[in-house]
């Protein structure tokens, strides 16, 4: 709820003619709240921006969340709700450290007595819950994205791709592999090539329990674009039934090298590099 | 209310070759800005790189716009391709893998289809075409 | 305009591009590095794309059209350092790159070219009727 100039000029004078007791008191109700997890001294700051904040909106004129004049008002609450997030604290312990200004603002109301009191209070319980909310939002917003960084730091270790000998990595899936997983495997696996400078990648699926369309094309197309950076994949671990939904799928591996086992595809890459040079050498030597 | 950057839209004429380059770095500034990732900014960018060269070639020249949008969810970067050349009369052909009127590979329109999450075309003969596609951040 | 300027190391001509190429350099670059190979004779070509962050289907067309016209003057073409979201985009867009061989970096190509001019020596010595009845 957005608050005239006036209510808005009244609240500010209201917060800046008590500031310091304002402050103290809206320290003490979140320290109780969140039982001393939080220095006082750190509480104590945070509720200075924030009574800073609101303050000098008010001052400007009429305080409305959304409005341009309420910017540094709403990076400030932002902050606060990011920080809470990132230390653990939970969405309702982070909006009360907002609600707490109620008490405060209502025994402020309260002594200075006056024919508006009543009103006043409601149009200022409007204002803090409005700030409440946001905060409670922009507190969801930042735990979406710190577990959306989670889950992709997750996928990353879930997935190692491995130098197995000079010149072959290898990655060797396990698990389901769905289709935002496949994709970062791939792009993993191509830059490994490119930092070991290694011409050859195994891509292990026996730890694969299935395969669909998607995950075939990912895998594929890897084996495109390793092939256009110069570098050849070997697919190794295909078992019987995920050969059989390859075939029915009508997915056409053309002709990707595929072999049974790691083993199976290291030895392959190894006569590979190894035919190479004996086929070679007598000829020198002749 | 995100402190991110917001540029507001930007125009860039296509009347040379040296605007396709423009165009190409254009568009990844504002890719970079909405934070997508490496291999998506690579992919819009390269699909401006299409679509400008054959406003240029085809379309006689014009114009490209680019903008940042947000759907709530996610940020993304949307890029308006114009021309008041001849239009394309068969899309179907004009989006078909190796069609080329130009001694082309005939994959721009089609490549760049695949390489965007959204792609609009609107194309007469009175008009010119109107190429509207959009990437955005996972 | 700009022009990507060509190196000749040893017996081979080594292109490594900077810059977001007009289509017109590219143009130029094709045009440049035909007259190279014949002034010099070289027999291989290396071009370096570790810098570039996009290919797209002109500039895949050029490495295409490099490609075939050095094997016509009997030079050996490598395109090398592809970065992996270049390549990605690629196969995306549909582009194979037909023809053209490919290595990771510069030394993986250089050891590419060797090796395909040593595989030529080596037809030729078995094509040599002398050399049939030597072997036992
Ligand atoms: N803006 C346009 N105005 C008129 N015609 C167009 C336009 N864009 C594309 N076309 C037509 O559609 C055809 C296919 O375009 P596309 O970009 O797929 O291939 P290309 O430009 O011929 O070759 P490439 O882009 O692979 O080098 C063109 O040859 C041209 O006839
Ligand atoms: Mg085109």
């Amino acid at each position: 709820m957005a608050l005239s100039a006036e209510e808005s000029g009244r609240l500010a004078a209201l917060l800046s003619g008590n500031a310091e007791r304002v402050t103290q008191r809206w320290t003490e109700i979140i320290a109780g709240s969140l039982r001393g997890r939080l220095s006082q001294a750190e509480l104590r700051r945070q509720v200075q921006d924030l009574h800073h904040a609101i303050v000098s909106t008010g001052e400007q004129g009429a305080i409305d969340l959304p409005a341009e004049n309420a910017t540094e008002l709403r990076a400030t609450l932002s902050e606060l709700s990011r920080g809470r997030a990132r230390q653990g604290f939970s969405a309702t312990e982070t909006a009360i450290s907002i609600f707490a200004l109620k008490d405060v603002v209502a025994e402020l109301v309260e002594e200075a007595g006056g024919d508006n009191k009543l009103r006043d209070y409601v149009a200022y319980s409007g204002l803090i819950d409005e700030l409440g909310l946001f905060t409670f939002e922009s507190f969801v917003r930042t735990r979406e994205s710190l577990i959306a960084d989670q889950a992709e730091q997750l996928l990353e270790l879930s997935t190692p791709v491995v130098k197995l000998w000079e010149g072959v990595v290898a990655v060797p899936l396990v698990g389901t592999l769905d289709s935002a997983r496949a994709q970062v495997v791939m792009e993993r696996l191509l830059q490994t090539l490119v930092d070991t400078g290694s011409p050859y990648a195994i891509i292990d699926i026996t730890g694969v329990p299935a395969v669909d369309t998607q995950v075939a094309q990912h895998i594929l197309k890897t084996v495109v674009a390793a092939r256009l950076m110069g570098a050849d994949c070997i697919i190794s671990g295909i078992r019987p039934q995920i050969a059989q939904t390859i075939v029915a799928l009508g997915i056409e591996f053309g002709d990707i090298a595929t072999k049974a086992s790691l083993a199976d595809a290291l030895r392959h890459v190894l006569r590979l590099t190894g035919v190479e040079t004996a086929r070679r050498q007598p000829r020198r030597d002749a | 209310m995100t402190a991110g950057v917001d540029l507001g839209p930007q125009a860039q004429a296509i009347r040379s070759d040296e605007d396709v380059v423009r165009v190409r770095q254009l568009v990844r500034a504002v890719a970079v800005a909405v934070k997508l990732s490496l291999v998506d900014q690579t992919k819009v960018v390269t699909a401006a790189s299409e679509l400008a060269r054959n406003t240029l070639v085809y379309g006689g020249g014009g114009s490209v716009e680019v903008t940042t949008v947000d759907n709530g969810r996610r940020r993304g970067v949307q890029i308006v391709f114009v021309d008041s050349g001849p239009g394309i009369p068969d899309l179907d052909l004009a989006f078909t893998d190796g069609y080329t009127t130009g001694g082309g590979l005939g994959l721009g329109l089609s490549g760049a289809r695949r390489l965007v999450d959204d792609f609009h075309i609107d194309t007469s003969a009175e008009t010119g075409t109107r190429i509207t596609v959009t990437k955005w951040s996972r | 305009m700009e022009r990507v300027p060509i190196l000749k190391i040893g017996d081979i001509l080594l292109v490594s591009i900077q810059l977001d190429m007009s289509d017109q350099t590219a143009v130029q670059l094709q045009e440049d590095l035909a007259e190279r190979i014949v002034a010099t004779g070289c027999h291989g070509v290396i071009i370096d794309i570790t810098a570039l962050d996009i290919v797209d289907s002109f500039v895949g067309r050029m490495l295409s059209t490099i490609a075939s016209i050095s094997k016509v003057l009997d030079a050996e073409t490598v395109v090398v350092g592809m970065r992996p979201a270049v390549a990605i985009t690629l196969v995306e867009l549909g582009l194979s790159l037909n023809g053209i061989r490919t290595a990771l970096n510069v030394e993986r190509g250089m050891e590419l070219i060797a090796a395909a001019r040593a595989d030529e020596h080596e037809y030729q010595l078995d094509d040599d009727p002398d050399a049939e009845t030597a072997t036992p």
